[in-house]
């Protein structure tokens, strides 16, 4: 019901929206609990278990019972709770868990055989046969209990991930948060104050509470305004801090265009990382609940909750309200009642002796029942002259405020009991740097929130080296909070602890006689507080009934863990731009515009051709052996730009070389390049690759693609963390440098056609580098060779790179030749047993790849002394072979592993197993390269391969890997 | 997790790679035998408590990194150029 005055609303602006169906109209300022209240409706959901139904229990962010689903398909999204959904013009939300419907469920018949479904029902009844648990009681289990659906679909919204740092990050805008803010905000600090309504100022904007002489939502708004405009202050409203972290670090998500009908380009919600140098947890308090019989009737909600929609709303959740507690809470939310003309039924306060000046009917006693068939029509009260029933449609209660020191906790920090205000409060220092406030530092008065906002931020500040503004305190209410706790009326009947996940005082209570006594067990055993809402309205309660049940006192018994994050957050927006190809960077070549009929194939970032389809080839196959005879007979060209490219220069350079490879380059000529072997420092093989020296004091290391990142790495830590005193530079050069092979019989004739100056065989040996130009470009070439063909590497700065290739490859067209992808580049490597990360896959030696004589006796490399343990040059070790095909399956695959002729293919008999594989149509038939135990002693032999995976088996030869060119003419020549 | 680098100032963790304990800076000479070399690559402490470790700030200045810090509170004690601890080392 719609009060006829008051709220902090716009009536002048009229909201239509529906709830499952049916419109119904609201005002801008709402949300949609409290337009839900000011239509009437009081059930709006179906409990977790019972299907029992519920009303709305609080105004904010720890609702345990309003959930609601909100659009359809990729749109949908579950359990968002109606009292943080702000009204929007055309709002359609759906209740959840309930067929057909919120107000007639079915299974609520789940709730008539309540006393067969205790806690641990499941696992004591549904014990046999142990498979039907996964087939069949888990499913049937989860269809009938359970919250809001997703949809299964992939989300299609928008979400934004962002990064902020500051020197005082406040958390939480009340009147605590509001001063601090304001405090270091004149003092000059940046400042970020985040609160998780739409509206600043916390309570004030609930209870209305003077600050200054004015009503405490003017104070909120003047004050909030002021920051607004101040350049180094930046609000964040809609803006929940999650977690905290080290060092500073707060997570937080702000909804960004949640509250908007058409939200147009902004994103649905930003995840933020804000490193902040200080902060203040100013997160205000949570009313708790007390559990009595039937105390889940739509129509009992929290004290402070009604005085929020009283107020805040101008929305009345009853016309005839109850209100009982065991603190002044109570009492406030009588007193707005009377102000805002609703009719008190009853004051029932638990403390004996407490009087009222309220005109209103005060009982000294407790709540001990609720009757009502859809909604709440009664209450009963124990007094000490016995049970008297009471007419209501709406009961108040307040059990107690528990501070929201959540994030106190993220660090491993636990809160310690203060019998004073019956509640934990935080302990000083568990997060570095941040400081609880206010209520979430146990202060309940609105005087001593300001006070200790304004200290806290001045003490950040002096840490900082700023030098405090001293803003004078505002005037406020003073007062002692006065509580005298108590947790569950006791009588008969279910008392209901966590609404969220159905859990009753006499759940935890069986949990207590089954011995799970530690809060952690009672919690997983029950389920208590594993719900959306964490508990933030349950565990104090359960909390106190266990300690109650185990003989234990609060303290003693001790919380669970709080973890992060504070709310429940959507996976779309920590995922913000990581989803399909926002994944990962793409890295492009220069030739990949001119590379576009090719299928690209993923080399870490890179993507390369995996060949170059011609019409009527309808195999990759096909286009695979045209381009590896291109290369054998003709001349082909290939992008190999994604090859690591280091420049390393300085006195010591050749020094350096000498200490990462096995091999000498110290005494390698200028205008020559090598072949290099790399270890790690375990004696296993790191990376091969060619290096040139292009001057006295000048190499050029190439890497694989695949460990370009890993090799740099690595040099950096030998120079850094091992040779610090050598004079030696290096830097990453593989984007500035476009670069390509030129393979094949007719590469010096394509070449030539191009170079500015004729090359030959004396100018350009076998191994030779230096530079060159092609049309006035200065390029570097190297006569190099990965298919064992006579062969070349052209490297042009990057910004040539796509002219280059598109000439090269029409040239090499007129030849007779052509552009080559990764299938061919494969092959025509396997073909001359040259071997990729495939074989050096980490775990192999250089003996194994039979390159220990690149292994240098006479100096010290990294690796050396590792790689010398008698175990890793064991002639028995699996080591390298080529292998071709011999029985009726002419096939090889990768990853088949190589057993004896004659025995099982099982572990206990594995020789070996394969690595590459690729049809050589020079040879006409399949190759592969591989690791068998001593196979360099087994050359001729016939092995038994099996594919497990794919189910294919065959027989093979063993061959020395290099099947094509043996004695490498075709390079020389 | 925050890294303060002597080069670049106080960085986020993501912008730096792990490597292990900094007892890495101490190689072994060739001729310490087997021992010795298995101790250095293989054997690490798990201590509860202040450790030396070897970070690389890939993403900045591509420095590598002794940070000490302890592995309960998570607080960074020092951060030092490894350059500088091995020459001082020396």
């Amino acid at each position: 019901m719609r009060l006829p005055s008051g709220g902090l609303i716009d009536r002048s602006h009229p909201i239509r929206f529906s709830y499952d169906g049916h419109s119904y109209q609201g005002v801008q300022g709402d949300t949609l609990a409290s337009a839900l209240i000011a239509n009437g409706l009081k059930t709006v959901a179906r409990s977790f278990k019972y299907h029992r139904p519920r009303g709305i229990m609080t105004a904010g962010s720890e609702e345990p019972n309003a959930l609601v689903t909100l659009g359809h398909g990729a749109g949908q999204e579950p359990n968002l709770r109606a009292t943080t959904l702000e009204l929007y013009e055309g709002l359609a939300a759906r209740s959840q868990n309930c067929w057909p419907s919120v107000n007639f469920d079915l299974l609520a018949l789940n709730d008539l055989a309540a006393p067969f479904f205790g806690a641990g029902f499941y696992y004591k009844t549904f014990m046999w046969p142990r498979a039907f648990w996964e087939m069949l009681y888990e499913p049937a289990i989860r269809r009938a209990a359970g919250l809001g659906a997703l949809s299964g679909l992939p989300d299609e919204d928008r979400y934004e991930r962002a990064f902020a740092h500051c020197d005082l990050l406040v958390i939480g805008a009340g009147p605590a948060g509001l001063m601090a803010a304001l405090e270091a905000a004149r003092a000059g600090a940046d400042v970020i104050l985040a609160d998780e309504d739409s509206r600043m100022g916390g309570r004030l904007n609930a209870d209305l509470t003077e600050v200054d002489g004015r009503p405490g939502p003017d104070w909120a708004a003047d004050v909030a305004a002021d920051l607004a405009q101040m350049d180094n202050v930046r609000c964040m409203s809609r803006t929940t801090v999650t977690g905290a972290y080290d060092h500073g670090t707060f997570s937080a998500v702000e909804r960004v265009a949640m509250h908007l009908p058409h939200p147009g380009d902004a994103p649905r919600e930003a995840f933020w990382r804000i490193v902040a140098k200080r902060a203040v947890l100013a997160t205000g308090a949570l009313e708790r609940p007390v559990a009595f019989q039937n105390n889940d009737r739509p129509g009992i909600m929290m004290a402070g909750a009604v005085r929020s929609y009283l107020n805040r709303y101008a929305v009345a959740p009853g016309r005839s309200v109850a209100v009982f507690g065991n603190n002044d809470s109570a009492h406030a939310t009588a007193r707005a009642l009377i102000d805002h003309g609703i009719h008190v039924a009853a004051l029932i306060d638990s403390r004996p002796g407490v009087q009222t000046d309220l005109d209103v009917p005060l009982y000294h006693g407790q709540v001990c029942g609720s009757e009502g068939r859809k909604g709440l029509e009664a209450i009963s009260i124990a007094t000490a002259s016995g049970i008297e029933k009471v007419q209501a449609d709406c009961l108040a209660v307040s059990g107690g405020w528990n501070p929201s020191l959540h994030l106190t906790c993220h660090m491993n920090g636990r809160p310690q009991w203060d019998e004073s205000t019956a509640a934990f409060h935080p302990r000083p220092g568990m997060v570095p740097g941040l400081e609880p406030v206010g209520a979430a530092n146990g202060v309940f008065t609105t005087a001593d929130a300001l006070a200790q906002g304004r200290k806290a931020a001045q003490a950040a500040l002096t840490d900082l080296g700023l030098k405090p503004a001293n803003i004078p305190l505002p005037k406020a209410e003073d007062g002692a909070y006065d509580i005298t706790p108590l947790w569950s009326v006791p009588g008969r009947g279910r008392a209901w602890l966590d609404f969220q996940n159905d859990v009753t005082v006499k759940d935890v209570k069986l949990a207590a006689q089954e011995s799970y006594r530690s809060v952690e067990h009672m919690k997983r055993y029950t389920t208590q507080g594993m719900a959306p809402d964490q508990g933030k309205n349950s565990n104090m309660g359960a909390l106190a009934v266990l300690a109650d049940a185990t003989g234990r006192s609060i303290p003693e018994t001790g919380t669970t863990t709080y973890r992060a994050p504070y709310t429940p957050t959507t996976l779309g927006a920590i995922a913000a731009g990581a989803r399909g190809k926002g994944f990962a960077p793409e890295r492009f070549t220069t030739s990949h515009a001119a590379s576009e009929e090719a299928p690209m194939v993923e080399a870490g970032l890179w993507y390369r051709p995996s060949y170059f389809p011609k019409p009527g080839e309808s195999y990759w196959r096909e286009s695979c052996d045209r381009e590896v005879g291109y290369v054998r007979n003709a001349v082909g060209i290939c992008d190999v730009s994604t090859l690591g490219k280091i420049d390393i220069q300085g006195q010591d350079a050749g020094e350096f070389l000498d200490f990462v490879y096995t091999n000498m380059f110290s005494t390698l000529k200028v205008g020559r390049t090598r072949y290099g072997l790399m270890l790690r420092e375990d004696g296993h093989v790191m990376d091969d690759g060619t290096t040139a020296r292009l001057g006295e004091h000048h190499y050029l290391m190439t890497t694989t693609t695949a460990a370009a990142g890993q090799v740099m790495r690595h040099l950096a830590f030998v120079h850094q963390c091992l040779r610090p005193a050598l004079d030696v530079q290096f830097i990453s050069v593989t984007e500035q440098w476009a670069q390509f092979a030129v393979a094949g019989p007719k590469s010096r004739e394509l070449l030539n056609s191009l170079l500015d100056h004729d090359i030959t065989g004396e100018t350009f040996s076998f191994m030779g580098c230096g530079d060159v130009s092609l049309g006035g470009v200065s390029a570097r070439l190297f006569r190099i060779s990965f298919s064992g063909e006579h062969a070349y590497e052209i490297a042009v700065p990057a910004r040539y790179g796509e002219s280059l290739f598109r000439l090269l490859r029409a040239r090499a067209e007129t030849l007779g030749g052509g552009a080559y992808g990764m299938e061919a580049l494969n092959v025509l490597r396997i073909e001359k047993g040259f071997i990729t990360h495939s074989e050096i896959h980490g775990r192999v030696t250089a003996f194994d790849v039979g390159l220990q004589g690149m292994m240098s006796k006479k100096k010290d490399f990294v690796g050396k002394t590792a790689s010398e343990r008698p175990g890793l040059m064991d002639p028995d070790r699996e080591r390298l072979v080529g292998l071709k095909p011999t029985g009726p399956v002419k096939q090889l695959t990768a990853g088949a592993h190589l057993f004896n002729l004659g025995e099982d293919a099982v572990r206990q008999n594995d020789q070996g197993y394969i690595t590459s594989v690729g049809f050589s149509p020079t040879l006409g038939h399949f190759l592969g390269l591989g690791f068998l135990r001593n196979g360099p002693d087994r050359i001729g032999e016939e092995i038994r391969m099996v594919d497990h995976v794919r189910g294919i088996e065959t027989t093979a030869e063993v061959c020395h890997p290099v099947f094509f060119d043996p004695q490498g003419g075709r390079a020389r020549d | 997790m925050r890294i303060d680098c002597p080069l670049c100032g106080p960085r986020d963790r993501r912008e730096f790679t792990y490597q292990g304990d900094a007892l890495a800076l101490d190689r072994p000479d060739p001729e310490a035998g087997f021992g010795v070399w298995n101790d250095y690559l293989h054997n690490r402490d798990n201590p509860a408590g202040p450790t030396r470790e070897l970070w690389y700030h890939d993403s900045g200045c591509t420095a590598w990194l002794v940070v000490t810090r302890d592995t309960v509170t998570h607080e960074v004690h020092r951060v030092e150029l490894a350059r500088d601890v091995k020459e001082a080392g020396k």
